[in-house]
């Protein structure tokens, strides 16, 4: 279910972009802030939990699974260069959980590995909020790379629809209106947090961890599927 | 032996049908898919390579359905027509890349790039590439696997004579070894120099098949309409309507002009001149008007 030789395309379309640029830039912001915070303030837990989970968790790394995952299949499907791998006789599902595997792991790495140092610096995993954070940076990665994978599969408004889904439901809706968290990535994997790092008070989530792992797990499971599906039978007629 | 059949394929993308109930089969050697841009060529090789459900029909390849079907690719090379390619590799990553798909390794990779002579340019990114570099290179990772069905799409479009050359004698030796190579080209010429089979398509719908001297001859031997303006149309109208190469004039007073349909096309161009002559006659126009491929093709859709 893994091929080296799409996983080495995926990447290097990924890194290799511009739009890469932002991958860097996000997590380098997060930490510019933290420091600047901690430097202002010194360390304060209700702070560090505000920042990282408002700014963090809410705002990067969404963006950040958008880019990583609909640019892991998008743009090949935009400019036809997909066709070179789906004239070979890989089964579909296998590009698809390879691009997935290649989208997830950048996700984690430009956005749970910025989390945790970005809470360090904050407050220094007092009250284990940086762990926390981390882990449901690690968890909504999984979540959102095969959600923007599939948007990828499925539109070639990808990076738009993504990021609207991305800045209005989950940073925007997600923390205002309650309704609207139950259905939120972001508020599954901060249940998740919740119990893996006893996060106390500061690290809560309006879902509880039963339906919040189960909805990871169908989300993430039914995404990847139906992607794989769309590959299936994906036209690549000429350019009219 | 490897044959693609194509059994009663229609395509339609909503209102506009741009396959029409096309049956053939391509079979080893040489075949030309000729028509003028928009026939749907480039429809029904999608559909022939898999990358296309037919709306109705099958495509089969030695009777296995082209269509969901990833399995075929390890009889089938494609060449599309389109530029996108994974631009930042060099040519040699791009088709090492597309032999270790198939399973394969560089020694591979390294004898395709070697038949399309690229080998001097391959440690270059493909986004520096010209029309032509990018064409061998697309050559060379659909031949990685040396499949025994070959399909291109417009292989020709963008390349230099001497490419082109070169890229004939190849597709020439491949159909020499028995593998089946299809080519779509709106280029009569290159069509005839290459394909000792073709299949003509105009407007989605399959026109004409057969070898090339067929095809030419439906195409030279069909009426041909002239545009005449002479110092005494009247006068040179009676004389040539009295020969039987001409089938039908008109006498076009807006234009001032005479509208000849000749159907011996060889006779008529030494007629005309010699009755001008004969009957002191000054040709002013004579200018052929429907010499364009579209209309070539569109008589061979009537016949």
């Amino acid at each position: 279910m893994y091929d080296p030789t799409v996983a080495r395309l995926t990447y290097r379309a990924l890194l290799g972009r511009r739009r890469a640029l932002i991958l860097f830039a996000l997590p380098l912001l997060l930490i510019v802030i933290s420091v600047a915070v901690r430097a202002l303030s010194g360390a304060d837990d209700q702070v560090a939990s505000d920042l990282l989970g408002g700014f963090a968790l809410a705002t990067m790394v969404p963006i950040i699974g958008v880019i990583a995952g609909t640019g892991a299949i998008g743009p090949e499907i935009d400019d036809g260069s997909v066709l070179y791998l789906l004239s070979k006789p890989v089964k579909r599902p296998t590009i698809i959980v390879t691009k997935l595997t290649v989208a997830i792991a950048v996700t984690m790495a430009f956005s749970a590995l910025p989390t945790f140092i970005a809470g360090m610096i904050l407050n220094g995993n007092g009250q284990q909020i940086a762990v926390a954070y981390t882990i449901a940076a690690l968890v909504s990665s999984i979540a959102y790379a095969a959600i923007f994978l599939l948007l990828g599969t499925v539109t070639r408004h990808a990076v738009v629809f993504g990021l609207v889904y991305a800045l209005v439901w989950e940073a925007l809706f997600g923390s205002l209106v309650s309704g609207a968290r139950t259905l939120s990535v972001q508020q599954w994997s901060l249940a998740v947090a919740h119990k893996a790092a006893d996060g106390g008070d500061l690290v809560t989530s309006d879902v509880g961890l039963p339906a919040a792992v189960i909805l990871l797990i169908v989300v993430t499971a039914g995404a990847t599927w139906y992607a794989g599906q769309k590959l299936r039978t994906l036209t690549l007629a000429g350019d009219e | 032996m490897t044959s693609l059949t194509i059994d009663h394929v229609s395509r339609w993308f909503g209102n506009v049908v741009a396959v029409n109930d096309i049956t053939m089969t391509i079979s080893p050697g040489v075949t030309g898919l000729l028509g003028p841009n928009g026939a749907g060529k480039s429809t029904l090789i999608s559909m022939m390579g898999g990358f296309l459900a037919p709306s109705t029909g099958s495509v089969t390849l030695d009777g296995h359905p082209t269509w969901r079907n990833e399995t075929i690719y390890k009889h089938l090379g494609i060449v599309p027509e389109r530029e996108g390619m994974y631009d930042f590799l060099t040519g040699r990553e791009f088709v090492v890349a597309n032999a270790e798909l198939h399973g394969l390794g560089k020694k591979a990779a390294q004898r395709a790039l070697a038949t399309v002579e690229m080998e001097y340019a391959q440690d270059r990114k493909i986004s520096t590439y010209s029309k032509g570099m990018r064409q061998r290179v697309k050559m060379a990772s659909a031949l990685v696997h040396e499949p025994s069905v070959l399909l291109l799409d417009e292989p020709f479009n963008g390349m230099d004579p001497r490419q082109r050359m070169q890229l004939m004698e190849l597709l020439r030796t491949m159909g020499d070894d028995g593998r089946t190579v299809l080519f779509s080209s709106h280029i009569l010429e290159e069509v005839e120099q290459l394909a000792s089979h073709i299949e003509v398509i105009v407007a989605g719908r399959h026109a004409a098949s057969g070898d090339f001297r067929k095809i030419r001859r439906l195409m030279t031997d069909r009426p041909h309409r002239y545009l005449v303006r002479s110092s005494d149309d009247r006068t040179l109208a009676a004389a040539l309507i009295a020969d039987p190469s001409t089938a039908g004039i008109e006498v076009d007073l807006d234009e001032g002009a005479l509208r000849i349909q000749a159907v011996d096309f060889g006779r008529f161009t030494t007629l005309l001149p010699r009755i001008a002559r004969e009957h002191d006659i000054r040709l002013l126009t004579v200018s052929p008007s429907d010499e364009s491929l579209e209309s070539v093709f569109s008589y061979l859709v009537a016949a």
